[in-house]
Formats: C-alpha cells, sequence, structure tokens
C-alpha cells in the first residue's frame, strides 16, 4: 500500500472543493453546460441514459480496506447500493445526483479516494497487474511506478486539455496481466544487459471502432528518463494530434497517419533537449516514493501446509475453488485468491455495498487489510496465508464471493451496454447473464477451461470485445438489436484482435451460437489442454462458421 | 474584454491588428504571423515601441525562433476552451526559446484554466468573462502545492511543489 501524506491528502481535498464550487457555478447557471462538461468530466462525472454516473479511480487497483468500506458507503447513501467495477481499476456509481457530488468527493476524499482524472480528455488512471508486489515473476513491483506517473499526471499543467483521452499502463512481469498494447502508452519494465532497470515503451494502442495494437517505440528508456520521454511523447501528442473529429484523435490515428517512425523522430528529438533538465528522476525523490510503500510483515511459511491439505481431501468444493481462484504467491505459505464478481446471473463485475463490507472485513482478518481491482473486473485479495484459505474460503461462500468460475467461460468482461450507456447499439448485461446461465453447470465450463468472452454494446469497445477468445459487439440493424462475433483476440503479450465469424446475428440466437461454438471446440480439440484460443488459433475461424450457419 | 497582468486587471497598452493595416510605428501592437514571418528579422531592430505576435495554436513557435529577440509579447490562442495545444506552445517558447516576454492566453479564455496557464509560462489573460477576471486571485489559490514541476528554473525533480505561487509569478514566472 502507498501511504498517503499530508500533501497527498491536502492535494485531494483541494480538488473536491475545487469542484464543488464548480458544480454551485453550474447550478447558479454561471458555467453554461458545455463550460461545464470538461470540467466535471476531469472529476469522473459522466452524463448518462437515467442519471450522474461517477467513476472513482482505484490507482493501479490497490484499495485498503478503509477504503474499500468507504466505497461501500458512497454506494449505500448515494447510490443504489451498489457499484460497478471497470476494466480500468476504476469503479463507477450509476446512480449519483449532481447536486450531491461534492458531497461524495468529499467524503472519498477522507479515505484518500478521488476521481482525478477518471474521465476527460486528459492522462486518465495509471493501471497494472492486479497481482502488482506479489507476483512470483516480477522484475519489481509496478505500482510504484504507477504512483510515480499518478503524481507526474495529476493536474498536469500542459496536459489536461489534450486531443483526447489519454490511457497509461504497466506491466511488470512476462505475461502481461495489465493489457500494455491496447493503451496509448504501454510501459513494460524490463532489465536491460548491464542489469538496470528501465522500460520497454509501446505507443498507440487502443480499441474502440479503430483498433490498433501498440506499437514499438523505444525498447529501454532508463528508469531516471521516465518522466521526460513521456513528456516529449505527450507534448507531441498535444501539439499534432487531430483535433477536427474526436474519432480521430487518439495517439493510435496519429501513429496510422505519420507512422511510427516519424513520431518516433519527433519524440526522441524533444527528449533530447529535455531529458537532463528538471524532468530527471533523482534517486532521493524514487526513494522517498518508494519508502511510502509498507508491505505486510511475511511469516516464514512453507507452501502446502497440512491444514490446506486436509481441506482440499475433505471438501470437494472447497478444492474445485482452491484449484479455480487461488494462484502462486511470491511468499511461500501465501496465496493470492481472486475473488469472482460473476456469480451466475448478476451482472457482470457489480458488487453490493454488503459484499464489499464483508470482503473488508475478510481483507482485515485474512489479507492485510489490502484488497485489489484487476481488469476482468474480478477483485483479489493478495495476501492469505495458505492455512487460512479454507476458513476465509467458508466466508467468501457464504457471501455469494466464492463463484469458481476465474477464466472461465461465465467470467466474461462486460460493459454496462444500453441498461445504462447513453452510447449503446444494444444490451450486454444480459447477453453475459444469459451465457453464463448456459454454463452455470461449472463443471461443463471446466472442461471447456479457459476462455474469455468479452461483451460490448457499440463499437466504443469498453467490453474490449476486440481481445476476447469470442468477442460479442453490439450492433444496431433496422432499430434491432444484432451482434457481431469474433473468435481468437487477446489482451496478453502475444495481444491480437479477434476475427469476425461472419454476419451480425439477433439477440435472441446469441447464446446458442456461443454455445455451438464451444461444442464445436470440444470436436475440434486436439486434447483437453488445448485452450479454446489454441484451436483457434491452429484451425482459424473457418470450421467455426457452420456455429454461425446452422441458425440461418 | 478584461485584461489581466501581473496578476490584476489592467489597461492593455496593445492594439491589436488584423491581417493588412499597417503596424503603427508610436504604440505597442500585436500583428499577425503573417506579417512577421514578411519582414526580416533585423528590419524590426529600428522600431522602439513594443511589438506583439499572435500566434496561432497550429503553427509552431520554431517559426518565431529569429524574431524572439525582438519581440516582447506572443498571443497564443485558444479558439475553444478544450483545445489545448497553446498549452504546449507557451511551455516550449519558455522551456525551449527561454522567451521572457509577455506570454498572452486569448480566446476562450476561462477561470477554470487559469492555474494551468500560469503554470505552462502564461502571465498575462485575455478573460471572457468579467466575473471570471475578478476571481483571478482566488482560481489561483484553489490548490496550495502540486505534484508536478513545469518550468526548467527548478533544479533538482521535485514533484512536492509548495506553495507554487509565490510573488515570483508576479513576474511572469511561476513554479519556483
Ligand atoms: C456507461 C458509461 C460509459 C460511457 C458513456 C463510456 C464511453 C466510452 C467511449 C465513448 C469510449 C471510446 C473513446 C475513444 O475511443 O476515444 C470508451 C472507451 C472505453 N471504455 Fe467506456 N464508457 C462507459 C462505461 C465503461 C465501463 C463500465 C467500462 C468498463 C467495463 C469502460 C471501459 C472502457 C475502456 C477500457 C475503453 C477504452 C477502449 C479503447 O482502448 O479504445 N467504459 N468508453
Ligand atoms: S461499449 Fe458502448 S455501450 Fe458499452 S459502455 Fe462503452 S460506450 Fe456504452
Amino acid at each position: 500500500m502507498y501511504v498517503y501524506d499530508e500533501f497527498d491528502r491536502t492535494f485531494i481535498a483541494e480538488r473536491a472543493e475545487q469542484f464543488r464550487d464548480q458544480v454551485a457555478r453550474r447550478l447558479s447557471g454561471e458555467l453554461t453546460e458545455d463550460e461545464f462538461k470538461p470540467l466535471r468530466l476531469m472529476n469522473g462525472v459522466y452524463l448518462q441514459l437515467h442519471a450522474y454516473m461517477l467513476r472513482v479511480a482505484i490507482p493501479y487497483g490497490t484499495l485498503s480496506s478503509t477504503q474499500l468500506r468507504k466505497i461501500a458507503e458512497v454506494g449505500r447513501v448515494y447510490d443504489k447500493g451498489y457499484g460497478h467495477f471497470t476494466t480500468r481499476q476504476n469503479i463507477q456509481f450509476n446512480w449519483i445526483k449532481l447536486s450531491d457530488m461534492p458531497d461524495v468527493l468529499e467524503s472519498l476524499a477522507e479515505a484518500g479516494l478521488h476521481a482525478i482524472q477518471t474521465s476527460g480528455n486528459c492522462i486518465r488512471n495509471i493501471t497494472t497487474d492486479q497481482w502488482a508486489g506479489v507476483a512470483p515473476d516480477e522484475i519489481e513491483d509496478p505500482r510504484f511506478w504507477a504512483e510515480v506517473l499518478r503524481q507526474w499526471s495529476s493536474l498536469h499543467p500542459e496536459f489536461t486539455f489534450l486531443p483526447r483521452k489519454f490511457k497509461i499502463a504497466i506491466a511488470a512481469t512476462p505475461h502481461d496481466r495489465a493489457a500494455i498494447k491496447v493503451h496509448d502508452i504501454g510501459l513494460r519494465l524490463v532489465r536491460n544487459d548491464a542489469g538496470e532497470v528501465g522500460f520497454e515503451v509501446l505507443v498507440g494502442g487502443g480499441l474502440g471502432r479503430s483498433p490498433f495494437l501498440g506499437k514499438f517505440l523505444r525498447d529501454f528508456v532508463p528508469r531516471e528518463h521516465l518522466i521526460s520521454y513521456l513528456e516529449a511523447i505527450l507534448r507531441t501528442y498535444n501539439a499534432h494530434g487531430r483535433r477536427d473529429n474526436i474519432y480521430k484523435a487518439r495517439i493510435k490515428i496519429l501513429v496510422h497517419e505519420i507512422g511510427v517512425e516519424k513520431l518516433k523522430a519527433d519524440v526522441e528529438k524533444e527528449w533530447e533537449r529535455i531529458r537532463d533538465g528538471y524532468l530527471k528522476l533523482d534517486d532521493a525523490f524514487l526513494a522517498d516514493i518508494r519508502s511510502r510503500f509498507v508491505y505486510p510483515e511475511y511469516e516464514p511459511l512453507e507452501d502446502a501446509p497440512e491444514e490446506l491439505k486436509r481441506a482440499l481431501a475433505a471438501d470437494a468444493r472447497f478444492a474445485t475453488w482452491h484449484a479455480n481462484s487461488v494462484a502462486r504467491h511470491r511468499e511461500p505459505g501465501y496465496g493470492i485468491v481472486t475473488v469472482s464478481l460473476k456469480p451466475i446471473g448478476k451482472p457482470p463485475g457489480d458488487a453490493t455495498s454488503g459484499q464489499l463490507d464483508a470482503l473488508a472485513d475478510l481483507a482485515d482478518t485474512y489479507s492485510a487489510g489490502e484488497i485489489r481491482v484487476g481488469h476482468e473486473q474480478n477483485l483479489a485479495l493478495p495476501h492469505v496465508r495458505q492455512k487460512d484459505l479454507y476458513a476465509l474460503w467458508r466466508k467468501l461462500d457464504a457471501a455469494g464471493l466464492a463463484t469458481p468460475n476465474v477464466n472461465l467461460i461465465s467470467d466474461m468482461i462486460t460493459c454496462p451496454g444500453l441498461d445504462y450507456c447513453s452510447l449503446a447499439n444494444a444490451r450486454s448485461i444480459p447477453i453475459a447473464t444469459a451465457i453464463a446461465e448456459r454454463f452455470a453447470d461449472l463443471d461443463k465450463a471446466r472442461s471447456v477451461g479457459r476462455l474469455h468472452v468479452n461483451i460490448s454494446g457499440c463499437i466504443n469497445a469498453c467490453g474490449h470485445h476486440h481481445v476476447g477468445h469470442i468477442g460479442i459487439l453490439g450492433v444496431e440493424k433496422n432499430d434491432r438489436e444484432f451482434y457481431q462475433i469474433t473468435l481468437g483476440g487477446k489482451a496478453d503479450e502475444d495481444a491480437r484482435f479477434g476475427d469476425l465469424l461472419g454476419p451480425a446475428i439477433p439477440y435472441d440466437e446469441v447464446t446458442d451460437t456461443i454455445e455451438r461454438i464451444v461444442n464445436r471446440y470440444l470436436d475440434l480439440r486436439q486434447s483437453e489442454s488445448e485452450l479454446f484460443i489454441d484451436t483457434v488459433k491452429r484451425l482459424g475461424v473457418e470450421p467455426f462458421k457452420e456455429a454461425l450457419h446452422a441458425v440461418h | 474584454m478584461p485584461y489581466i497582468k501581473k496578476g490584476e486587471v489592467a489597461d492593455d497598452p496593445y492594439v491589436r491588428l488584423g491581417g493588412d493595416e499597417p503596424v503603427p510605428t508610436d504604440v505597442p501592437a500585436i500583428v499577425s504571423l503573417e506579417w512577421l514571418l514578411a519582414q526580416a528579422p533585423q528590419s524590426l531592430d529600428s522600431r522602439n515601441v513594443p511589438l506583439g505576435v499572435a500566434l496561432p495554436n497550429d503553427k509552431a513557435e520554431s517559426l518565431l525562433e529569429p524574431y524572439l529577440p525582438r519581440l516582447s509579447l506572443v498571443a497564443l490562442d485558444f479558439p475553444i476552451y478544450r483545445d489545448g495545444r497553446a498549452f504546449t506552445q507557451a511551455r516550449r517558447l519558455r522551456e525551449a526559446y527561454g522567451f521572457t516576454g509577455e506570454i498572452r492566453a486569448s480566446g476562450d479564455v476561462l477561470r477554470d484554466q487559469f492555474l494551468f496557464m500560469v503554470r505552462s509560462g502564461f502571465d498575462a489573460f485575455e478573460v471572457r468573462k468579467d466575473h471570471d477576471a475578478k476571481a483571478f486571485a482566488k482560481a489561483l489559490r484553489e490548490f496550495s502545492g502540486f505534484y508536478q514541476p513545469s518550468l526548467a528554473r527548478d533544479g533538482g525533480f521535485r514533484f512536492r511543489f509548495s506553495p507554487p505561487f509565490s510573488t515570483a509569478s508576479k513576474e511572469g514566472e511561476s513554479d519556483g
């Protein structure tokens, strides 16, 4: 956990106060809606179908139990008793009144939470691996760097009115859990031949109506130059990114139009000018930030303790959950527990205030008071003693938080779609619940194995459909909801976009079609260990087309 | 339209000229970029009242390089509030070219940008609304510190600048 000091606390309290004044000026008519819009967006306030929505940042996916209780409280007091976790380590509340927003932000600030730059044409919440700091194979804790970037980007004087939003993600392990290739800038922590830590930099990734994978900009930026290098990129983008058409305003389009070589030349030239100036990170500064990350005091424990072995042997449901939801921790005797927010029949990523309170208590007892949020819209308890897993599981199970479907077909990424979103063409949540119900028999889902289904209600791709093993995209045809299906997308280090299966299908046929695709895979796979994504990779989409045609 | 200089509403000493008006030699003037680029830089040396130029936000500040020593002002434009290119122009004028004259914000200049503008190197403002101009000092006091440095005057990298608006900001510098 990063512990806020007086400076951080003052900063977010002042930000909340500033927004209170802006809301007052809007409500008095001093500000027009046009003038107010960029201000509210920079504070995470969207106007949606039914009401204003507030998007609260969960910087680099780490929450303390106190913060989680605060989120639960906001849900209970100002919303309808729940919140919705997004794919970018934020939580959204869909029913907050504009006039309540200042109080909500002030209340969040008390727990060190804020909504700064969770929306708007500025540098957004920096995201990273939800297992940061506990993954066995990471170069170093990427949250440290995400915090450096949070500080650098908060109310940046020059980069707050960019052509479009700007998203940065950091990965620190060979396996990328932060989807860095679909971000405006993707950073990968690496070590060079001399053993020094630095960053590989990708630029111009993104989904939406023109999906692109990030292109390689530099293989090694020494860590002390990270800020100057990013400023050089952002400056080039701010000056040259398109402003005539919002659909062409992301940096991915600039990269596409001028080419990555030209961008690189401009960036390198600007970087050369500033790299040894005042943006160079000195050791004292880095040490200061590092010192404010506190880690739990791990006990010296052994892996696979007797208590765990006994429980696994005695309780088959526990063993199933354990195999599905517990990952290896860097410390022996500990585990990382993923808490599925995808119970069958509920909107993916939703959590009630009661569940969040229950989780906060469990985090205090079993996970050093810490909770993580990942881009798959699940939560994690990052520091659980293996000997406590059985006790923890029973409590999670009682709270409806132990569905053992992590990475299975019912663990879908889903945007709000037509149920909440003013931009939607089609519903997403009911599609997700219908598919989950079809595969409610988790034994069947398990026999299918790892399978990521991602659903977006329109081309903006909030549900990452391009990078789902199965992607489902809502489109509109003659005022009816239709869905395009793609196969073979991936968001990790081998990221690629899925290939279109064929013509779009109507709402009523989606679940059957998905089931036929899955059955087709079961027929086609070479062995039980060949994952869906690998079968698609081996054979392409062609042999799956009949799943679509069967309905016509 | 209220004009702010040194943190306060003031009289604007400059006349702003359109494309083809004759440039007066006896009063401070802000000329168009086209006019400026048509002059040889040395030909401006004989002028003994201040000269400024209006730089559109899609033109590179590098065009001004040979003229900068002879310019007392660069006016940068915000055609709409959300179009933030001039922030980069201002910052580069200060940091890459060491320009110490007036950098003036013009166009859709609203209260909630003042802080960002001052920290990017602007020191004069043509403000659209009267009550925004009156709130200038208050707007600059909304934060007692910032995370990131922006102007090159500072040596080491420090994120946590405290109080950013010392009296120095009234001299056209910011951030300390
Ligand atoms: C209901 C309110 C929402 C609205 C109005 C909204 C709107 C948008 C729009 C317009 C874009 C495209 C921007 C662009 O390409 O420049 C976008 C992108 C995105 N949204 Fe949302 N969104 C909403 C909710 C969500 C939720 C709930 C999630 C998470 C599940 C989410 C995650 C994302 C992500 C990850 C992207 C980036 C895709 C990319 O890389 O281009 N959004 N959103
Ligand atoms: S993908 Fe479209 S429908 Fe879904 S939340 Fe984003 S903008 Fe709304």
